[in-house]
C-alpha cells in the first residue's frame, strides 16, 4: 500500500484544525484559573459563541462583525458570571454550571431562525503555498486567521504570564489573594477582567466551530468540548504550553475515529465516539495521582471566593 | 443612601426566603425575555406555568415530571452536603436504566410478582456502579470528580446508543433504534386509569423520607454536615473521609438509577436513545433550590418540573421554542445563588428622608 506523503499532511492538519477550538478556550479558561476563578461554564459561553458568531454573520454578512461579535457575547455571558462570582461571591461550581445549562438553552432559542441555514465559506491564507512543499505544505498553509492565532495563543499566553508584570499580577492574585491585595493590587478587579478574557476566548473558539470548522447552525453543536477543554487545563498542569500538546491529542481522537470508519475496522462507532471522553478520564488519572504535583501547579486559590472583610 | 452591612449570622429566616424570591425574579426576567422576543409576557407566562397544570391530565404530567427531579436531587444533595460535587447524575441514569432495562429484557414475555423488584435493584445497583467510579478515583487517585463523573455522561450515553442500535435492538422493529417492550410484569404500575403517574413516585417519596431520617437523626448525617462546613474539622475530628465520600457518591447514583428504572419501567417501557431529558442536570438545580432539604426539595422538583411542562405547552400553542425550559432553569439558579447574597449581607438604608 502506498501512502500518499501529501494525504499524511491533511490527516496533520485535521488533526491540528480539530485542535484549535480546545486551544482557544482552554487558554483561556487557564488565564481564568490563574486567577483563582474556576469557572465551569465554558460550554454554554462557546455555544454563545457559535451562535453569535453565524447569526451575526448570517445577518450582516460580514465575517469581521461575526468574530469580534461572538468574542463580545462571550464577554458578555461571563460578565454575568463576573458579576456573581465576584461581587456576590456566590459558589463557583454551580455558577459555572448554571451559565452553561442558561447558554445551551439561550443559543438554543436564538439559534431557532438559523437552522438549516448553509454557512459562507471563511477565507484562507497561503493558499497557493499549500502545494509546494509535500507533507509540511498542507499542514502549514491555507488556513483560517483563528487556526494561526489559535496556534500562537499558548507561546503568548505562557510569555504573558511568565514575562510581563501583568501576567505577574493575575499569578499573583490566584497564588495569594490576600497578599496581592495587601500590595495594592485590586484582586477582584482583576478576577474579573480574567473571567471576562476567558470568555471571550471561548467565544471565538464557538465561532471556530460555526463559522470555519462546521460552517453552519446546530443545536447543541459544542458536544461537550468545552468540558474537555476544561479538562485540558488540568491536563496542562496549569502550563500553556502543554495545552498545545493535548488538544492535539484529542484532536486526533477525534480525526482518526473518521479514518477507522473510513477503512472499515470493525470496531462500534459509539466506542470510538467515547475514546477522547474516556482517555480525558484516563489523563486526569494520570495526573491526578501524583498530589503533590497537583498541589504545586494548581493555582492555590482556585475555585474560592475572595472578599475584602475575609 | 444605601449601605451594604455584613450580617454577625446568616439570617434563617433569609435562608428559606431566597428560593421564593429566586422564582419570582425568574418570572419576571423571563417576562421580559418573553417581551423582548415579542410575545405579550402575561400570556406568554400564564401559557408556561399555568396552562400546563391547569386540569387532571396536566397535573399527573407535573407529578411525572416532578419524580425523576426529586429522586435524583435528593441522592445529590448527600453529593453536595459533603462537599462532593457528583454532576454526573445523568449518566448514572442513564446506566441505571440500561442495567436494569437490560435485566428486564431477559424477562421478556414472562410474568411474576418477583420481576419488578428485580429490575428496580439492577437499577439501583447500575447506578451505584457507575457513580463509584468519580467516587473511587477521587478518594484514591485523587482525581477531580466533577470532570470525571461528566465525561462518563457522555460514555453511558454511546453505551446506551450501541445496545438500542446494536445487540439489544427489537429483532421485529424495523431498525428503529430501540428495544423490545417490556413485559408487563416489569413496569410500574399506574396509579390512575388514563393518567401516566406511576408507582415510581412512592420511590421519591421513600427517599424524602429516609434522607430526612439520615440528614438529622444520623450520626452519619452530622459527619457529612461537618465535612460540608469545612474538611479540616472533619480531618481532625477523625471521620473517616474516603468511606464517605464513596458512600455519599453511592447513595446518589442509587437514586439517580432509580430515578432511570422510573422512567424506562414506567412511561417509556422500553429502552431507546432518549430516556431523559437531561433530569440529572436539571436535578442539580432542584437540589439547591431546595436547600439540598428533603422538603424543600419536593417543592423545588414540582416547581422545576413545570418549566418542562411549560417548555412543551409554550411550544405548541406558542411556537416558543422548547429550550426556552433550560433558560428558565439556568435563570433560576443564577438569582437563587445571587440572592443568597443576602444570607450573609444586610442592605441598609440610610438618610432616606423625605
Amino acid at each position: 500500500m502506498i501512502i500518499d506523503i501529501n494525504f499524511i499532511g491533511l490527516i496533520i492538519a485535521s488533526i491540528m484544525a480539530s485542535a484549535v477550538p480546545l486551544i482557544l478556550a482552554s487558554c483561556g479558561e487557564l488565564i481564568t484559573e490563574r486567577s483563582g476563578v474556576l469557572n465551569l461554564g465554558v460550554e454554554g459561553m462557546m455555544i454563545i459563541g457559535a451562535i453569535s458568531g453565524f447569526a451575526l454573520m448570517t445577518v450582516t454578512g460580514s465575517l469581521i462583525i461575526a468574530i469580534f461579535g461572538a468574542m463580545l457575547a462571550g464577554v458578555l455571558i461571563s460578565t454575568i458570571f463576573a458579576f456573581l462570582t465576584q461581587t456576590l461571591i456566590t459558589n463557583h461550581v454551580a455558577t459555572g454550571l448554571a451559565l452553561t445549562i442558561f447558554g445551551i438553552g439561550i443559543s438554543a432559542m436564538i439559534g431557532k431562525n438559523f437552522v438549516g441555514i448553509p454557512g459562507k465559506e471563511f477565507p484562507v491564507l497561503f493558499e497557493n503555498l499549500k502545494d509546494t512543499i509535500p507533507l509540511i505544505g498542507p499542514i502549514l498553509f491555507g488556513h483560517s486567521i483563528v487556526f494561526y492565532f489559535a496556534f500562537a495563543l499558548p507561546f503568548m499566553t505562557n510569555y504573558f504570564l511568565k514575562k510581563t508584570k501583568i501576567g505577574l499580577i493575575v499569578r499573583a492574585v490566584g497564588d495569594s489573594p490576600v497578599s496581592a491585595s495587601n500590595q495594592g493590587i485590586k484582586v477582584r478587579l482583576v478576577r474579573y477582567l480574567c473571567i471576562l478574557y476567558g470568555g471571550a476566548m471561548s467565544g471565538l473558539a464557538g465561532a471556530y466551530l460555526s463559522m470555519i470548522y462546521t460552517p453552519q447552525w446546530i443545536e447543541n453543536m459544542t458536544g461537550g468540548r468545552g468540558w474537555i477543554a476544561l479538562a485540558l487545563v488540568v491536563f496542562s498542569t496549569w502550563n500553556p504550553i502543554k495545552i498545545l500538546i493535548g488538544a492535539m491529542i484529542f484532536g486526533g481522537l477525534t480525526i482518526i475515529q473518521f479514518h477507522m470508519q473510513a477503512i472499515g475496522v470493525r470496531i462500534p462507532v459509539q466506542f470510538l465516539t467515547a475514546l477522547p471522553y474516556i482517555v480525558t478520564i484516563i489523563v486526569l488519572v494520570v495526573i491526578s495521582r501524583d498530589s503533590r504535583k497537583i498541589r504545586l501547579s494548581t493555582p492555590s486559590s482556585l475555585g474560592k471566593s475572595f472578599h475584602k472583610d475575609n | 443612601m444605601i449601605k451594604i452591612v455584613k450580617r454577625d449570622q446568616p439570617s434563617r429566616a433569609i435562608f428559606f426566603f431566597t428560593p421564593v424570591l429566586a422564582i419570582f425574579l425568574t418570572l419576571v426576567a423571563g417576562g421580559l425575555i418573553f417581551f423582548i422576543l415579542g410575545f405579550k409576557p402575561f400570556e406568554a407566562l400564564k401559557f408556561f406555568f399555568i396552562v400546563p397544570i391547569a386540569d387532571k391530565y396536566g397535573f399527573s404530567e407535573l407529578l411525572l415530571k416532578a419524580t425523576p427531579l426529586c429522586l435524583i436531587a435528593i441522592g445529590l444533595s448527600f453529593c453536595f452536603k459533603s462537599n462532593n460535587w457528583n454532576i454526573g447524575a445523568e449518566g448514572q441514569l442513564t446506566f441505571g436504566a440500561i442495567v436494569s432495562g437490560g435485566v428486564a429484557l431477559l424477562f421478556y414475555e414472562q410474568e411474576g410478582f418477583y420481576i419488578l423488584p428485580i429490575v428496580i435493584l439492577a437499577g439501583a445497583i447500575g447506578g451505584m456502579l457507575y457513580a463509584s467510579i468519580p467516587a473511587i478515583l477521587k478518594t484514591y487517585f485523587n482525581t477531580n470528580e466533577i470532570l470525571v463523573s461528566l465525561m462518563l455522561v457522555y460514555v453511558s450515553k454511546l453505551i446506551l446508543d450501541y445496545l438500542v442500535v446494536g445487540p439489544w435492538s427489537n429483532p421485529e422493529g424495523f431498525n428503529f433504534p430501540e428495544t423490545r417492550q417490556f413485559s408487563d410484569s416489569a413496569k410500574l404500575p399506574l396509579l390512575f386509569e388514563g393518567l401516566r403517574i406511576h408507582a415510581g413516585i412512592f420511590l421519591a417519596l421513600a427517599a424524602v423520607v429516609i434522607s430526612w431520617f439520615v440528614f438529622y437523626k444520623t450520626y452519619l448525617g452530622f459527619q457529612m454536615k461537618v465535612s460540608g462546613f469545612s474538611l479540616k474539622t472533619a480531618k481532625y475530628a477523625g471521620y473517616k473521609g474516603k468511606k464517605m465520600i464513596i458512600l455519599v457518591f453511592l447513595i446518589s447514583g442509587a437514586c439517580a438509577g432509580l430515578a432511570g428504572v422510573g422512567e424506562i419501567t414506567g412511561p417509556i417501557g422500553q429502552l431507546h436513545r432518549e430516556i431523559s431529558p437531561d433530569y440529572g442536570f436539571t436535578a442539580i438545580i432542584v437540589a439547591f433550590l431546595g436547600r439540598l432539604h428533603p422538603v424543600g426539595i419536593i417543592f423545588a422538583s414540582l416547581v422545576v418540573a413545570i418549566t418542562y411542562l411549560g417548555a412543551e405547552t409554550a411550544q405548541i400553542f406558542m411556537q416558543i421554542p422548547k429550550y426556552t425550559g433550560q433558560v428558565f432553569q439556568g435563570m433560576i439558579l443564577f438569582f437563587l445563588l445571587a440572592s443568597d447574597y443576602l444570607l450573609f449581607f444586610k442592605i441598609k438604608f440610610i438618610g432616606l428622608k423625605k
